[in-house]
Parts: C-alpha cells; sequence; structure tokens
C-alpha cells in the first residue's frame, strides 16, 4: 500500500496558528484527525507549538463548552452568540460533535447548516466530527483540536448534544460549561437534583417567549439550584426567536464565568487528564499498572511542568511506564 | 320512458379539469403558452411558478441566481400577474396554482389581476397548493418556520370561505409524499394527518358555524404510481377516513361537504431515463387508477410528460399528455357507468387493508403531538422508505422495465433531434427579468409601497389578525414578492427542515460491505477516513436523491457532510474548506446547473478548495454533462445512473486516485 501524499508541515501550521492565521485551521484539524503514524508526529509537533510553554501564556481563546438535549434550540443558540461575538469583533470556532453515532463505521454530519453564518466571513470556523462511542461523548482529536484553535481564535465552541454524561466530559475540555434546556425539560431538573447531572457553570434557558412555561421553568431552576446550595451558577434566559433576547447578559455571563476562575489551572487539569485518558487508550490497563495505578499517574502528573502540552506529558507517561517495566 | 339498467349512467358524467402544469420564463412568454393549450382543448390553468418566486425571492437575489424561469414562470409583481392572465377571462377560467410558502401573495396577486379585468373576487375560481408541511417532508420550497406557516395557511382559508367562496384555498398534498418514497399507508396517514393539522389551525380562526364550509373547501392533490389497482384502492380509503373525518371529527353534517375532492399528477418518481418513450405507458396506466372507479375519481387530472427524467417538456410533450386524457375520456366509455368496482371482494378487501394501516399510523403521529410535531418523524420514515424502496430496484426486487430488466434497446428517435428532446430556456431569461423587476421599483409610487409594507409587518407581528387584506393591499401598491416574502421573513424568522437522514437505518448487503471494506482500506491511507460532502446549491427543494446518496455513503463507511437543501456557493465552498473533505457531491435537478456548478467551481478555488474532486448528480442532458466534464468536474451522473453502489465506487476511486492510493486491492 502507498500513500503519495506527506503529511503537512505540523510545525509549520502550529506557527500560523500561533499568528493567528485562520486560515490554517482547516489543514491543522485534518492533521490532528489522522492516525497515520508520520501525521501523528506531525500533530505532536502542531501541538507543541501551541503550548503555554511555547507561547509563554494560557492560550487565549475562551473555551465553551455547550451542551444540552437535541431540539431544545442550541443552534438557533449558537447562531445568535456567533452573530454577537462577530458583532464585537471576536473570532470563533465552533467545534460541532454530531449525535449520530457511527453506524459501520461512517457518520452523517449535518449540524452545520443549523448554525446561521455569513460563509464569507473568515473569522468564523465550524467544523463537524462524529461523536465518540457514547451519545454525546467526544472524541479524542475533538479535545485536541479545541486545544490547537485556542491560540488562534478568540472563541472556542465546543457543540455537543446529550445530558448526564456529555456536560462531565466537556467539562474536561472547556473553560466555561453551559447547559442549555428548554422550559419543560423536566428530566434536566431531576437529573440535577439526583446528582445525575455535575451542575454546569452557566445554566441558558431557552424558548422564553413561550410566556408563563418559561417563567415557571425559570423559577423551578432557580429553586432547584438554591436547594443544591449552587449558587454561584447564573440562569440567563433566552430567546432566538426575532427578536432575539437575552443574547449579550449571556454572552457577559460566559466571560463573567471566566474572569471567576483560575484559568491557568483548570487547562493545567484538563491537559494532564487528557493525557492521561490518551496513554490509557494506547497502553490499557498494564500501561496504567506501570505507572503505579491511576491514582499515582494523576500524582505524578502534577508534578510535572505545568506548561507542557498534551503530547509531551502522554510521552513523559510513556517514558515513566516504559523505565518501570 | 324506462329506468336506465343500474349498470350505465342515465347520462355520461362530465370529463374532469384537464390541465397541464406549465409555465416557464417570464409572463409574456407564458401567456402564449396558456392560450395554446386552451386552443388546444385543455379546461384549466396549472401555473408553474419558477423557484425564486416559490420561495419569495425576487430574481435579482443572489439566491436566485441561475433559477430564474427555469422550472417556472417568474411573477414579482402585480404587472406580472396582470401580463401572465391578458385574455383569459377570470370570471370562467379555474386555475391552479402550485405555490405553498407565498401562496397568500400570489392569491392577492391574483385576486388583483382580477380586479384590473373588472372581475370580482366571489367569481374567482382556482386552487392554491397551500401546503407546508410536505414543503418540509418533501418539496423543499419553504420559507418560514412551521408556526406562522400554518397561520398564513389558516388565514388564507378564513378568508377565501368568506371572500373568494369558489376557491381551494389548499390542496393538502400526498404527491410529494410519494415522490419522497411514501408507501400508500404513509401517503394516506400523513396526508390526513397533515389535514387534521391545517383544520385545527383553522378551527381557532374563524367562527365556529364557517367550519362545515372550510372542511368543503379543502381538496387534494394525490399521486398515482403503476401499481395502479392498489394506488385505486387507496384514494378509495382516503374518501372513507375523510368522510370519517368530517363526520366525528369536525361535526360536518352536509354530506357534500364530507366528499373527498381531488386532483392529480401522476407518478414521476418511476419514470425512467433510460427507454423514456416507455414512460407513455406508465402515465396511461396510472391515470386509470384515478378515473376507474367513479367512488374516488379524480375532478383534476394533469399528466406529466414521457420525458421528465430528461429535463423540461416542450410544447408538443405537454400536448402528447394531453391527448392521452381526452381519449380516456371523450374516446373510451369510462364515463358511462356508475362505479366498477362496487361490490368487488378484491378492492374492498385491499381498501380494509390500507385503512387498517393508515389508521395505525395516523395514531403514532398524534401521539407525536400532531403533523407539525411529527415532521421529523415523518421525515425519518420517508428517508427510510425510499431507501428500501430503491433497494429492491437494485436488486432487481422491484422491476423497471428498461432500466433494470429488459435493457437491451434501439436508440430512441424521440431523443435524437437536435434539442435532445427537451426545452431549453432562454439564458437572456434572467437578465431580463433583472432588469425589469429593478425597472419595475423605479417607476411605482415608492411611498406607497413603504406604507403598505409597514402594515404587513405590523398585521404580521400580531397573531390574531388576517394576514390577507394586508397581503393584498401590498399587491395592490406594486410591491414585488422578495418585498412581501422579506417583511414576512423579518417578522418570523426562517427554518431549515430536518433532512430526516440521520435516523435512516443501515443497509445490510453484500455490495455494500465490500465498499465498506474498500472504504477502510482508503481511509486507513489518508490517515482519516473518507469525507464526503453532499452539497444542494441553488433553490431546488428536491433532496430525495442527495438523501439517498448521503445515507449510502454513510453504510458505506463514510464521514458525509450532508446539510439539506438550498446552499449557496459560497457556503458549500466554505463547508468544502473547513470539514477538510476529500470529495464533493453536488446534486441539481432544476435545470440551474449551467450556471450552478460553475459558480461553486469558482467559489471553491476562492476559498482555497484545490484538488478536491466534484462530481454531479441531476437531470443533466448530454451536452451540458460534456462541458462540466471539461470545466473539470470528475463525473456526472444523470438518472440512468440509477446504481448508487457503483456510483459508490467511483467516488472511492476517485478519492484514491488523487491520493495516489493503489485502487486495487491486492497491492
Amino acid at each position: 500500500m502507498s500513500r503519495a501524499r506527506a503529511p503537512a508541515d505540523g510545525r509549520e501550521l502550529g506557527r500560523r496558528l500561533r499568528d493567528r492565521d485562520l486560515t490554517a485551521a482547516p489543514a491543522a484539524l485534518n492533521l490532528i484527525e489522522s492516525r497515520a503514524p508520520d501525521a501523528r508526529e506531525q500533530a505532536e509537533a502542531l501541538l507543541a507549538e501551541l503550548s503555554p510553554a511555547a507561547l509563554g501564556h494560557e492560550a487565549p481563546a475562551h473555551v465553551i463548552g455547550l451542551t444540552g438535549p437535541p431540539g431544545v434550540g442550541k443552534s438557533s443558540l449558537l447562531s445568535q452568540l456567533v452573530k454577537y461575538w462577530r458583532s464585537c469583533d471576536r473570532s470563533v470556532a465552533v467545534l460541532a460533535v454530531d449525535p449520530s453515532s457511527r453506524r459501520s463505521g461512517g457518520s452523517l454530519l449535518g449540524d452545520r447548516a443549523r448554525i446561521e453564518a455569513d460563509p464569507k466571513d473568515r473569522h468564523v470556523f465550524i467544523r463537524s466530527t462524529a461523536a465518540g462511542t457514547r451519545l454525546g461523548g467526544l472524541a479524542p482529536a475533538t479535545r485536541a483540536a479545541s486545544e490547537a484553535l485556542t491560540a488562534a481564535f478568540d472563541v472556542v465552541v465546543i457543540e455537543t448534544v446529550g445530558v448526564g454524561q456529555s456536560e462531565t466530559e466537556v467539562a474536561d475540555a472547556a473553560d466555561t460549561v453551559a447547559v442549555v434546556l428548554q422550559p419543560a425539560s423536566g428530566d434536566v431538573l431531576q437529573f440535577l437534583k439526583a446528582g445525575i447531572m455535575e451542575v454546569p457553570d452557566v445554566l441558558v434557558l431557552t424558548k422564553t417567549d413561550l410566556g408563563a412555561a418559561a417563567t415557571r421553568a425559570m423559577s423551578d431552576l432557580q429553586a432547584a439550584l438554591l436547594a443544591l446550595g449552587a449558587t454561584g451558577t447564573e440562569v440567563c434566559p433566552v430567546s432566538s426567536v426575532p427578536p432575539p433576547q437575552g443574547i449579550a447578559q449571556l454572552a457577559q455571563a460566559l466571560e463573567a464565568h471566566r474572569t471567576r476562575i483560575d484559568l491557568a489551572e483548570r487547562r493545567q487539569r484538563a491537559r494532564r487528564r487528557h493525557a492521561l485518558e490518551n496513554f490509557a487508550v494506547e497502553h490499557g490497563e498494564r500501561g496504567l499498572r506501570a505507572l503505579g495505578g491511576r491514582l499515582q499517574a494523576e500524582r505524578w502528573l502534577e508534578t510535572q511542568d505545568p506548561a507542557l502540552d498534551v503530547p509531551s506529558l502522554e510521552r513523559a507517561l510513556a517514558d515513566r511506564a516504559g523505565s518501570d517495566q | 320512458m324506462p329506468e336506465p339498467p343500474s349498470h350505465r349512467l342515465p347520462e355520461p358524467d362530465r370529463p374532469w379539469m384537464m390541465r397541464t402544469y406549465a409555465g416557464h420564463s417570464d409572463a409574456r412568454r407564458s401567456n402564449e403558452l396558456y392560450r395554446k393549450n386552451l386552443e388546444k382543448g385543455q379546461t384549466g390553468l396549472s401555473i408553474a411558478f419558477d423557484l425564486p418566486t416559490q420561495t419569495g425571492y425576487d430574481p435579482d437575489h443572489e439566491l436566485a441566481k441561475g433559477e430564474v424561469g427555469k422550472v417556472g414562470v417568474s411573477i414579482a409583481h402585480k404587472g406580472d400577474m396582470e401580463t401572465l392572465l391578458d385574455g383569459i377571462p377570470l370570471d370562467q377560467m379555474n386555475t391552479s396554482m402550485t405555490i405553498n410558502a407565498t401562496a397568500a401573495w400570489l392569491l392577492a396577486l391574483y385576486i388583483v389581476a382580477a380586479e384590473d379585468q373588472g372581475v370580482t373576487a366571489d367569481k374567482l375560481q382556482g386552487t392554491t397548493q397551500n401546503d407546508i408541511l410536505k414543503e418540509y417532508l418533501s418539496r423543499g420550497t419553504y420559507a418560514f418556520p412551521p408556526g406562522p406557516s400554518m397561520r398564513l395557511i389558516a388565514d388564507t382559508i378564513a378568508y377565501t370561505v368568506e371572500h373568494v367562496p369558489k376557491w381551494n384555498p389548499i390542496n393538502i398534498c400526498s404527491y410529494h409524499l410519494q415522490e419522497a418514497g411514501a408507501t400508500p399507508v404513509q401517503e394516506i396517514a400523513f396526508t390526513m394527518s397533515n389535514a387534521i393539522a391545517v383544520l385545527d389551525a383553522v378551527r381557532e380562526r374563524v367562527p365556529s358555524e364557517l367550519m362545515s364550509s372550510v372542511f368543503g373547501r379543502i381538496s387534494f392533490f394525490v399521486n398515482a404510481g403503476v401499481r395502479f389497482v392498489e394506488e385505486h384502492a387507496k384514494l378509495r380509503a382516503m374518501a372513507t377516513l375523510w368522510d370519517e373525518l368530517g363526520r366525528d371529527r369536525y361535526g360536518v353534517e352536509d354530506e357534500k361537504h364530507r366528499r373527498l375532492r381531488y386532483g392529480v399528477q401522476v407518478n414521476s418518481l418511476g419514470l425512467t431515463a433510460a427507454q423514456p418513450e416507455n414512460n407513455v405507458y406508465r402515465i396511461a396506466l396510472e391515470a386509470l387508477a384515478v378515473t376507474l372507479g367513479r367512488n374516488a375519481r379524480a375532478r383534476a387530472i394533469q399528466l406529466p410528460a414521457w420525458n421528465e427524467a430528461l429535463g423540461l417538456p416542450r410544447p408538443w410533450d405537454q400536448q402528447w399528455s394531453l391527448r392521452l386524457q381526452q381519449i380516456l375520456a371523450y374516446e373510451t366509455d369510462l364515463l358511462e357507468y356508475p362505479d366498477i368496482f362496487e361490490g368487488s371482494k378484491v378492492m374492498d378487501g385491499l381498501v380494509a387493508e390500507l385503512l387498517e394501516g393508515a389508521r395505525t399510523e395516523m395514531h403514532r403521529v398524534a401521539e407525536l403531538g400532531g403533523a407539525v410535531q411529527a415532521v421529523d418523524y415523518m421525515k425519518a420514515a420517508l428517508v427510510e422508505s425510499h431507501r428500501k424502496r430503491w433497494q429492491r430496484i437494485e436488486s432487481g426486487e422491484q422491476v423497471a422495465v428498461g432500466m433494470n430488466r429488459f435493457t437491451s434497446t434501439e436508440p430512441s428517435p424521440l431523443t435524437a433531434g437536435a434539442d435532445g428532446g427537451i426545452l431549453v430556456v432562454d439564458p437572456e431569461v434572467e437578465a431580463e427579468r433583472r432588469h425589469a423587476v429593478e425597472q419595475w421599483r423605479a417607476e411605482r409610487d415608492q411611498a406607497a409601497v413603504d406604507a403598505a409594507l409597514a402594515t404587513l409587518a405590523e398585521v404580521a407581528r400580531q397573531d390574531h389578525e388576517n394576514i390577507m387584506p394586508a397581503t393584498i393591499a401590498a399587491a395592490r401598491a406594486g410591491a414585488t414578492t422578495g418585498e412581501w416574502s422579506q417583511t414576512l421573513r423579518d417578522t418570523f424568522g426562517e427554518y431549515r427542515a430536518p433532512t430526516g437522514v440521520g435516523e435512516a437505518a443501515a443497509a445490510p448487503s453484500e455490495e455494500v460491505s465490500e465498499l465498506r471494506e474498500e472504504v477502510e482500506r482508503v481511509s486507513e491511507a489518508l490517515g482519516r477516513r473518507l469525507k464526503f460532502l453532499v452539497g444542494k446549491p441553488g433553490l431546488d427543494g428536491h433532496s430525495n436523491g442527495a438523501e439517498q446518496i448521503a445515507v449510502r455513503a454513510r453504510d458505506a463507511g463514510m464521514d458525509v457532510v450532508y446539510e439539506g437543501i438550498r446552499l449557496t456557493p459560497a457556503q458549500i465552498a466554505t463547508s468544502a474548506a473547513q470539514e477538510g473533505v476529500h470529495v464533493i457531491g453536488l446534486s441539481i435537478l432544476s435545470g440551474s446547473h449551467r450556471e450552478l456548478i460553475p459558480a461553486v467551481l469558482d467559489a471553491l478555488r476562492e476559498a482555497g478548495v484545490e484538488d478536491v474532486p466534484v462530481v454531479v448528480g441531476g437531470i443533466i442532458p448530454q451536452d451540458d454533462a460534456a462541458a462540466m466534464r471539461e470545466a473539470g468536474i470528475a463525473a456526472v451522473y444523470t438518472p440512468k445512473d440509477w446504481n448508487l453502489n457503483g456510483m459508490m465506487r467511483d467516488i472511492i476511486a476517485l478519492v484514491a486516485e488523487r491520493h495516489g492510493v493503489d485502487s486495487a486491492v491486492d497491492a
């Protein structure tokens, strides 16, 4: 079997993204999604170019995880948010994780059309990816893609579908997690109360043009949060039907969350978890045993340079596992 | 005089209304065509509008590019409508308009054009199709979201019942459901559910004493396939359900108001591009399905032409179809008898079977909250049925003579002429129309138009007000189709219908698993999964083919980006670039490929997408196909290429070749 085309130059693409050259995004993602060994090497080089160590700081973008059950109006909401961010002259990348699970290995990706954006606006980038094995779960490449785009764009949105599992996974990849609900999403309220679902950073209630139902939903949500002691979670009511309402307030609530948290700490933790996940997938139980178990591995990772990128951390784990075997 | 025997009618029935679905280019050219058709013995008009008019764009809008005057006539304002109907007495004519999202507007233009002839609205006879749900499910010329669209429908019904009492304000369509793959049971059930949704919406907006008249004004537009015995049973089943619905759900006591009234265009889906002359027989047999039994006979018929799978029919092709109707009505003895299936065990059995299936399916839709709420469910069900149908054709289980069986053939003299046997719209029409609408805007009383549109916007915001009076006022003032629609888009918002492809089941077959292995092999060599963009540029909403391609490619293991209909070239190019696809497939059935394909290629270049092969599928004449290949299109597929697996094999090979992956497995 032959492959005539050599993979793209990862360092070069990394440098272009660092210089905020948005046109490098598609090729960078092609590389990151590739499983070919030489492409993976280049992808590692790309991510190394964008590590906090190389940048001298955490990448500037605000990574937002947007998740919620199907049909609550995430795409309409995202259309309005993108429009708002563009009006503030911020560039936006959207990683749309399509809920249609893989069948026959293939997938149908159709979500991007539901996000309205001017196709000629080069400051909006949308990429669809198939979900991981679970409903709404993230494919490993999606996290890496987000890490790469974080250096080039002002806002990176990871959009997933589902409730219960997905927001936990998204929490590992995003600075701010927003869960989107509509009036009468009663099951979600139950999930929250029962602790099946972690309390998100921001709760968005859509379709508030529905009147009384929306008002009731709003007070139900606030009561539930109060009962859980989650007073830090802001609830943002929005309406995406013309004229849209609550969009600017939501954008500000997301932004406010980001300024409130220790961003570097959250990202470091995410990178370490991500590296350990990847290591476990690659080396399995045996690999984890060689590190003295998951907990030991986590502790050891905490001693590593906080500015390292994921592939470097992964290599360090592999080296350590190898030397102990 | 002795009583006539019960097996004969005392007098033969009057023939049904005979129409030809016609219109192209501009109002003047279409008016000439209509007058000629009426001379040939056609008894009603059936207006085909172009896609910009149907979706609410003026000829100079970006989305109208390549589509102006193509699949019908371009009507932008009352002046166009007056020209279109010039010399046709509207107090005598019965006019059917295939218009949906913009039905309220075109009806207003018709009313204003009649005023101009001195004919008052109460004398007007005809039909506006005005059925939005099937646009979401199949045909694709929607403009507004479901809620406001249902309101527009209810408003036109409420208005016409009072002011245009002889008008059929809506033709609820089962036609397009069959074209999208519906089984007879689905066709009946989804159509009746749709009717319920419409009637429930109207019930909110008219005084209850008018509901019986409203029910009596609802008519249907159905399809008839070549299995004409079962198809006839389908219509009898619909008549039974409609009668029940009127009596039980809406309390309609007048039996006449509960009678199923329907018009028909027989099946296009089953017409083949291979040996197209055979389609004449198919059309004749399908016409029997809607005429044989008197108890469920069509009120109006329009027949497709033999060459629909090749391109737009010429006047002569349409004449040939009209003659078929005339032979059936005037030469045969069909109209001399009472219902010939009365007491038939076979027919009664078939009807009972269909009724049972339809009731179950209607129940399911009702449980989902009714037809509006169940659009996603119904769309997915249709895509799935169509997938199964296609699989039966590919396997040979369902025979299509001349296409998958008995394929050896002599060259057809019908397609040998210089025009290839089809009509080509003068490419100058679009520029003419752009210029004409600009001139119209420059010469009218702008202040009057602004005021009328401001009132329209205000009425649109007030849900309890009827949209029709403000719409008629805007038509009178000289507003354009695009302006009326944009005013409502600004108030109601826009909408993208579900594609239905995500839920389609995977097709397990040996051939598909071979494809899957090949996709795996090529993907492995590429480093990531083969990614395929299926795009529908332009306003053409006929997405059934594109959907089947997308589903099959998914089944073959590809990552498929499919975003639905009505994409601009720039949108397609941006998607291709951002998604990092390996190959692009474009589908166009409206005849606008000559303009749109080069536009997409330009946009791709501009977006920096190079070396990604592009294939095209659609109703594309041979000469155009050759020109496209020269312009860099890797392959062109027409309805003759009905084997989807073969197409998939080509596409995989194309990607392999571009990426230097060995094409043979034994490498």
